[in-house]
């Protein structure tokens, strides 16, 4: 069984490590908060200015001056910081993030990612998709394997406009982890249930499958 | 020396059409709201704005695109807006995109008096199209301008009649690089406090990069996103 959107962002959150800073994009990425491992302490950053985010509010409780990058009203816990833009984008640059989470339309064997624009369909800009790729030391992918119409999104180059170039280091499908090392997408793990043929049969790229493929550990 | 202003339409009364405006905000989070409904009264247009976004359809820069008084509009994200779409399908309204970490420093460059920054966000892509690339310890890097606005407008928690600003949570985001971007850069606040009262530890913004400051009022700060829990 391919998994779903939960299932993927519980995937992605046993990358993280103690101590990590991370920042979450819009989407899938956001759902990761909801799955950090017992005694694991990550600091979520957020690009329009905290550090330390905490949950949604209880009702009543919003603030319409604290939001998180998705605009979606946030809190603070104990030892958040508060920072103007261009800082937050200074630490993302300087490489003071450990590791950024970010949906993709496509992503290419060679790590590139194209995840703002789609050519003939109103384009609402890359927010801060650029930045973050440029930079981020660690980025990890959250995508489905194909499109609606089946057909692959990992390919050897991408179709769509680029949002970055050789920066994505690993992917959590639907259908497997897959790292990105040396020009070729490798597989890691699969879903339970689905079969190293599929993911082979809807992998448009160069991908490695060396020896037996685990099933990937969610519930 | 005086900074402190009546109320916006007093504030921004001799801007005049075709000028280049920054407005603080992100989302509709830290807008200079009491500026943007004065200048949706004041019939200037022509106008470029500045801004991470440009608001939602009747609120914030969506007041001044409704009344077509928005020429061009550089920002980083402009979803969430359908006259903005309108305007830009119909080719009425000029868009330039800029990755949003760019559109920061490009602010703060100019508050810092820097003529331009290298910056490794879009390289590769369309973005780096006709700029100049320089590799610096084997990264290359894209060689972006700083900004600079006939008018910054800026919103603040507090401020002083000196023009110091602190700001709120993330209420802060674009704010205090635009106020230092530029040539007049005109503050509101929701309090405006005796000189002296602001603790100087805690000035956000310096004094001297504020023009003008006025007292805002009827503040309705609306949330874009309203996510709660339960428990």
């Amino acid at each position: 069984m391919a998994l779903n959107k939960f299932q993927i962002a519980q995937r992605i959150a046993k990358e993280l490590k103690d101590g990590y800073y991370v920042n979450l994009g819009i989407g899938i990425p956001t759902l990761v908060a909801n799955y950090i491992p017992e005694g694991v302490n990550v600091v979520l950053q957020s690009e329009n200015g905290l550090l330390g985010m905490g949950p949604f509010p209880l009702q009543g409780e919003e603030d319409a001056d604290l939001i998180n990058a998705g605009k979606q009203t946030i809190t603070t816990i104990p030892g958040s910081a508060f920072f103007d833009s261009a800082m937050s984008f200074g630490m993302i640059r300087s490489g003071k993030v450990d590791l950024t989470v970010l949906g993709a339309m496509e992503v290419s064997e060679n790590g590139d990612i194209a995840n703002w624009k789609i050519p003939g369909k109103m384009v609402k800009g890359m927010g801060g998709a650029m930045d973050l790729v440029a930079s981020a030391k660690n980025i990890i992918v959250a995508m489905m394997h194909t499109n609606p119409k089946g057909e692959s999104k990992l390919l050897p180059s991408c179709t769509l406009p680029l949002t970055g170039i050789k920066c994505v280091k690993k992917i959590v499908s639907d259908l497997a982890v897959l790292e990105i090392v040396d020009g070729h997408f490798k597989l890691l793990e699969r879903a339970p249930g689905v079969s190293v043929e599929e993911i082979v049969s809807k992998t448009l790229g160069k991908l490695i499958v060396d020896g037996e493929i685990p099933e990937m550990d969610v519930n | 020396m005086n900074k402190v202003f009546y109320n916006a339409a007093d504030a921004i009364a001799d801007i005049p059409s075709g000028a280049t405006l920054m407005l603080g905000g992100f989302g509709l989070c830290g807008i200079p709201e009491n500026s943007i409904s004065a200048l949706a009264t004041s019939g200037i247009h022509h106008l470029t704005c500045i801004s991470n976004n440009a608001g939602v359809d009747d609120f914030g820069i969506g007041l001044l695109l409704q009344n077509r008084q928005v020429k061009k509009m550089i920002a980083s994200y402009v979803g969430e807006n359908a006259e903005f779409e309108r305007q830009l399908l119909s080719g009425e309204l000029e868009v330039e995109l800029i990755p949003q970490g760019t559109l920061a420093t490009r602010c703060m460059a100019s508050g810092y008096g820097l003529p331009a920054i290298y910056t490794p966000a879009g390289i590769g892509t369309e973005i780096a199209e006709g700029k100049e690339i320089r590799e610096f310890n084997g990264k290359a890097y894209l060689l972006e301008m700083a900004f600079e606005a006939d008018f910054a407008i800026v919103k603040a928690w507090k401020g002083d009649a000196m023009g110091n600003l602190i700001f709120k949570d993330t209420a802060r985001n674009f704010n205090p690089l635009m106020a230092m971007a530029g040539k007049i850069t005109i503050a509101e606040v929701e309090e405006l406090v005796a000189v002296g009262e602001l603790d100087p530890n805690h000035i956000h913004t310096p004094g001297i990069y504020v023009n003008r400051i006025f007292q805002g009022q009827d503040y309705e700060k609306r949330i874009e996103q309203l996510t709660t829990r339960t428990q």
